[in-house]
């Protein structure tokens, strides 16, 4: 069998400002002396006229990118999800959210696949701050492939987007011909009746590795990549609910707030379904290598089989 | 304009303050008094702005870090053309383009939404940087309170405005001494403020933020000042302009009622009669 090739989704969302840089004169990236680790170093490199180093100074940079959004710049403001929506959750906010400011928040080292750092540094929270922003548009990729899409579809989009990337490579999944990015709309990865798994992010892969050991028992799922979370694909959701009965979301984040709160805020208004949510069950993280806390919270294809397994008894 | 204008300019703005907020029965008078010469300047003399044209481009850009002095900014720009002096009652009201805080979005003139103490001198400094990368002219100017300092992200600011020589920025900071909880230098002192901006790399000027005549030398100064952002340090009084609110702490939050109302605006009719005669 041949090595599955991996990526993190990081580098992606690198990749695609540089050639977003050529494209877009009026494109500025900030960071947080986290160049190296957020990948806009490669933007660094390619424009050093239009990238900002605001030194450790996270709530500042958002505020930078506010006024330079105001000027007709289109700042890509960028951190460790910890920082860029934890730390300046109010300056995303007030400065971006409450102005509808054009900037883009690229949040990479979310969710517990920053691995040896620990809990101080494994953002399970994000995706819930972002997603109670009015107007705010979030987005969590599933590979790298995609990563760099979304990082495209943002620029092109007039308002706040937050971009969520992780630290540790994982599988390319969406290396196909007919891959398209469609901001706030979902993808069916694979058709099933007897239920749905939703995922976002990495998960997207456990998700598909999961279907799969389902099929061998003769359960056959349907799986949905919501790469945007806000706006969410409601249509998708409420039509596969309606096909498949049972759902289970699928996150590394904390199952309050949410892909699986959002996908439940649906569900209970247009289509009331019984829902399992697998994400990290309101405790911090720890350190480890990724691949071992990954197996640890029951996030990887084995762990999701698993609950999925006991939630169909 | 000279200083006989612009005074009177400034108590037509203490009178829009004063009625405003009266008629919110909220806001924050003090503050907005205080800083009342300093808008009228800002907006009267200093500023290449255009009430007809408030999207200009390259236009001189504003940013009320102390949001809560809406009620000043908003004076300011009706009585310089940019909406009805009328609509300045209301204030606060549902449906008003005036809100309790300034928003961007709703009100012409006004460049950045803030309000969240601390925030308002971040974008100051994204715009002024935005002038340096495109090598445009404008100025850029923000008013902080001196309670505001207190924040972290002032100095954020401060550090990375200084670092980049950013010498299109003018910082303001209305040092009227007083705060909500009272007293800046006893909740918890941020003097001395020049020796602190000067150590993140600012031209600073200390004026007396009610003399025209001082702030039009600072303002200069700060234009002629090259590789540095300036810090003009006003000292003012707060609730200036109205007997009963001077240099009350209490009158930070607070709308007057109707007979303090009357008796405000009376001082403040007194006080223009008293300038027409000049």
């Amino acid at each position: 069998m041949s090595e599955v090739k991996k990526a993190a989704t990081r580098e992606g969302y690198g990749k695609a400002l540089v050639e977003l840089g050529a494209q877009y004169p009026n494109l500025v990236v900030l960071d947080a002396d986290l160049a190296g680790a957020t990948k806009t170093s490669m933007f660094q490199q390619a424009y050093p006229d239009r990238h900002i180093d605001c030194g450790i100074a996270e709530s500042n940079m958002v505020g930078i990118a506010a006024g330079l959004a105001t000027m007709g710049k289109i700042p890509f403001a960028s951190s460790f999800a910890m920082f860029a929506a934890g730390r300046a959750f109010e300056q995303v906010r007030n400065s971006v959210g409450y102005p509808r400011l054009n900037v883009k928040i690229g949040a990479s080292h979310a969710g517990i696949t920053v691995g040896e750092d620990g809990a101080s540094h494994q953002c399970n929270e994000d995706i819930a701050l972002m997603r109670t922003i009015p107007d705010m548009v979030v987005v969590c990729p599933s590979d790298v492939l995609e990563a760099a899409e979304a990082t495209k579809a943002a620029a092109e989009y007039d308002g706040p987007v937050y971009l969520r990337f992780g630290r540790s490579p994982v599988p390319i999944i969406n290396d196909r011909p007919d891959y398209k990015f469609q901001l706030g709309k979902g993808v069916v990865l694979k058709e099933g009746k007897d239920l749905t798994i939703v995922a976002t992010g990495i998960c997207v892969e456990s998700a598909l590795a999961a279907a799969k050991k389902l099929a061998a028992d003769g359960v056959n799922a349907k799986v949905i990549n919501i790469h945007t979370i806000k706006p969410l694909d409601e249509d998708l959701i409420v039509a596969a609910a309606k096909e498949t009965g049972k759902i289970v979301t699928v996150e590394e984040h904390s199952v309050i707030g949410g892909l699986g709160s959002a996908v439940c805020d649906v569900l209970s208004e247009k289509a009331p379904t019984q829902v399992l949510k697998i994400g990290i069950n309101d405790v911090f993280g720890e350190s480890g290598s990724a691949q071992i806390l990954v197996e640890k919270y029951g996030l990887d294809g084995k762990g999701v089989y698993t609950k999925i397994k006991e939630f169909l008894k | 304009m000279d200083n006989l204008e612009l005074q009177k300019v400034a108590n037509e703005v203490r009178k829009g303050i004063v009625a405003s907020v009266h008629s919110a029965k909220a806001g924050h008078p003090g503050g907005s008094l205080s800083a009342a010469d300093i808008f009228t300047y800002l907006y009267f003399e200093e500023m290449n702005i255009d009430p007809k044209n408030p999207d200009m481009a390259d236009r001189d850009r504003f940013v009320l870090s102390k949001g809560h002095t809406a009620p000043g900014l908003y004076a300011a720009l009706a009585h310089k053309g940019f909406f009805p002096v009328e609509d300045l009652i209301t204030l606060r009201k549902l449906g008003s383009y005036l809100q309790g805080h300034p928003c961007m979005q709703h009100t012409p003139g006004v460049d950045m939404s803030s309000g969240s103490l601390g925030q308002g001198v971040s974008a100051a400094v994204g715009m002024a940087l935005a002038g340096k990368m495109d090598e445009k002219d404008f100025r850029v100017y923000t008013l902080l309170g001196d309670g505001e300092i207190q924040e972290g992200q002032v100095w954020e600011a401060a550090m990375f405005a200084g670092h980049k020589n950013l010498d299109n920025l003018v910082v303001i900071v209305d040092n009227n001494g007083l705060q909500i909880d009272g007293d800046i230098a006893e909740v918890c002192s941020p003097y001395p403020i020049d020796k602190k901006f000067e150590a993140f790399n600012f031209h600073v000027i200390n004026i007396d933020g009610h003399d025209f005549d001082a702030m039009r030398a600072a303002f200069l100064e700060a234009r002629q000042t090259k590789g540095m952002p300036t810090a003009i340090i006003a000292k003012t009084i707060k609730g200036k302009g109205v007997s009963f609110m001077e240099n009350q702490a209490s009158w930070h939050g607070v709308a007057p009622n109707d007979e303090q109302f009357a008796q405000a605006m009376s001082e403040l009719e007194k006080a223009g009669e008293a300038l027409c005669q000049k």
